[in-house]
């Protein structure tokens, strides 16, 4: 799959600019709400036509100034945060709905779908009786079964309560590894992106201030500004080595091994975390007598000074990357400089297992 | 039957004749007019709104005299329609089908305007986004959802075709067995002293007619409710 777009839209005080070129798998569109994220996802999808604009998927052209494919000749399966179930069909009726349209077959079948989404039970349900996350999982089957190129998901979890998330994200995390079809996620929510997505780009007043492989993007102290202080932390790789009795888990990260409450995945497996800036404390010396069970040896990469009282710094722990946000003071008084090792001091209990995502 | 002489059950069957023609003859129009008007932006809309509305507002005898000057027989619609279709209207039935699908079509209008409006345009996006070219988006989903607007408006205009009285006098007199509908019926027996039985027989007709609808109106707006909402 090779997606290109380029927009230029202008509504009110507002303007969208922005060229996107996301690669193969979920890339997540990150923005506060206003940042243009929706409109990038009509214009794609042929709801909206932009004032300007490109848009090629495997060079075929969706959109320039003379051609304006329409959405229903785009292929484009389409997630709206408000599910849009057909209010007058059932489920079943919902999930086959793009099916007599299609000319070729989807990748995945319905039985595969319906397996996938978990949907046997709900199939001659009508949308009015179902639950907001079982409407989404209706949704999400319905845009698979009309044959797409992609998928794209227009915040599919933000009308749900937290509970409803957590029962969504790992169909989510299934379809992406199960179908391989290529997603584009829009959410204002750091915590779905973190678990979902292999690229990122960041929105803005309708530019895309940065893009690239989301490991890179959240370890990269220049970009705390971008996701907002409380965002900011960097995405890891761990291997889940054993669960301990007392619900402890242990997982490695390189050679340094990670502590933390009940980690739901395998023994071998790899898992990602997301560990906040602010849940890391820095020691210039390992530290004793500390409730903290996770003190990692680590290599400071960068420091970045913020435009207020704090600064970022990046670190090397076992070849992955940390954040970690302290003051400036702090940097100042430690003697914090680059290529130094010092001890990143995480708390067990700052990284919440439903934080943790797969791959 | 019901004690109707035959001059009264050609009234009856007829009025049924008529308002039935009226009704199914406009119900295309009245659809793509309401939905122009729900979902269109063009020049002159709020003038085709008024011409549309026109007939519910004027003194239906001024209906009528519009009719009979445009679809009389030197009127240049009714010359158009008499030598294109073989179709005239003065003095005949099927003026009567007219001036009664003119006064129900703001009615049907309306309501089914209103349905529309009512149908979130988000569903109608999804539609396409899963593929469903716009005539199959109305067909599959718009449509659907409308359908209690439609049979509302339905039976409104069926009701109004029943009861037109003024436009249709106006436009076609009250010619027994050709345009004497119910009401003309009605009011040319009231004109002749010791006729109020037969009044009397036909007004009954008319109300157990406009009840029958109601309930059968009722009736359908239950099962469509059901089918739509699957409660």
């Amino acid at each position: 799959m090779s997606l290109e777009a380029n927009i230029q839209h202008r509504f009110g005080d507002f303007s969208l600019d922005l060229n996107l070129e996301p690669s193969a798998g979920v890339t997540a569109l990150f923005g506060r709400s206003g940042s243009g994220k929706s409109t990038v996802i009509n214009v794609l999808n042929g709801l909206l036509r932009p004032d300007h604009g490109t848009v090629t998927l495997d060079g075929v052209t969706l959109l320039n100034d003379q051609i304006n494919v329409p959405p229903h000749k785009r292929r484009m399966g389409c997630v709206f945060q408000d599910a849009r179930l057909f209010p007058h069909l059932n489920v079943a009726q919902n999930l086959d709905y793009g099916t007599r349209f299609a000319k070729q077959n989807s990748d995945i079948s319905r039985a595969q779908v319906i397996e996938l989404l978990g949907l046997n039970a709900l199939l001659n349900r009508r949308p009015s009786t179902l639950s907001g996350g079982e409407k989404q999982r209706v949704a999400i089957g319905r845009a698979l079964l009309s044959a797409p190129r992609m998928l794209l998901m227009d915040e599919p979890l933000a009308a749900l309560d937290a509970p409803r998330k957590a029962e969504i994200l790992p169909y989510l995390e299934r379809l992406k590894t199960d179908t391989g079809l290529p997603i584009i996620y829009v959410s204002h929510s750091m915590d779905e992106i973190a678990r979902l997505a292999d690229n990122i780009v960041i929105l803005r007043d309708g530019r895309a201030t940065t893009q690239g492989p989301i490991f890179d993007v959240l370890s990269d102290p220049k970009n705390i500004p971008m996701l907002g202080v409380r965002e900011a932390g960097a995405l890891v790789r761990a291997k889940v080595i054993s669960h301990g009795a007392d619900g402890i888990s242990t997982l490695s990260i390189g050679a340094e091994t990670l502590d933390l409450p009940g980690v739901d995945a395998t023994v071998g497996s790899i898992v990602r975390l997301r560990i906040l800036a602010q849940d890391i404390i820095l020691a210039l010396d390992a530290p004793t007598g500390l409730s903290a069970m996770n003190v990692l040896p680590v290599t400071i990469t960068s420091i970045q000074d913020g435009s207020g009282p704090g600064a970022a710094i990046q670190l090397n722990a076992g070849g992955e990357h940390l954040l970690a946000r302290v003051t400036s003071r702090s940097v100042e008084r430690m003697g914090l400089k680059p290529q130094m090792t010092c001890y990143a001091i995480v708390k067990a209990m700052a990284v919440a297992p439903e934080a943790i995502g797969h791959g | 039957m019901w004690g109707l002489d035959a001059t009264g059950w050609d009234a009856v069957q007829l009025s049924l004749k008529v308002a039935l023609v009226a009704t199914v003859a406009t119900l295309p129009v009245a659809l793509w007019l309401a939905w122009l008007l729900a979902r269109r932006s063009f020049f002159g809309k709020s003038a085709l709104n008024a011409l549309v509305h026109l007939p519910l507002v004027l003194p239906p005898v001024v209906t009528g005299y519009a009719l009979l000057v445009l679809f009389g027989r030197s009127g240049p619609l009714g010359q158009f329609f008499d030598t294109v279709f073989g179709l005239e209207f003065a003095f005949r039935w099927t003026g009567a089908a007219l001036a009664a699908a003119v006064m129900a079509l703001p009615l049907m209008v309306r309501a089914i305007r209103l349905a529309i409006e009512a149908v979130d345009p988000k569903l109608e996006a999804a539609a396409a986004t899963l593929g469903a070219p716009k005539a199959s988006v109305f067909t599959t989903i718009t449509l659907p959802l409308i359908l209690p607007g439609i049979l509302a408006g339905v039976v409104m205009g069926f009701a109004k075709a029943l009861g037109e009285f003024g436009a249709t006098i106006t436009f076609v007199a009250s010619i027994p067995g050709e345009t004497q509908t119910i009401p003309s019926a009605i009011y040319s027996l009231l004109q002749v002293p010791g006729q109020e039985s037969a009044a009397a027989r036909l007004v009954l007709c008319a109300a157990l007619l406009a009840i029958a609808a109601v309930f059968l109106s009722e009736w359908l707006a239950r099962r469509i409710a059901q089918r739509i909402s699957g409660a």
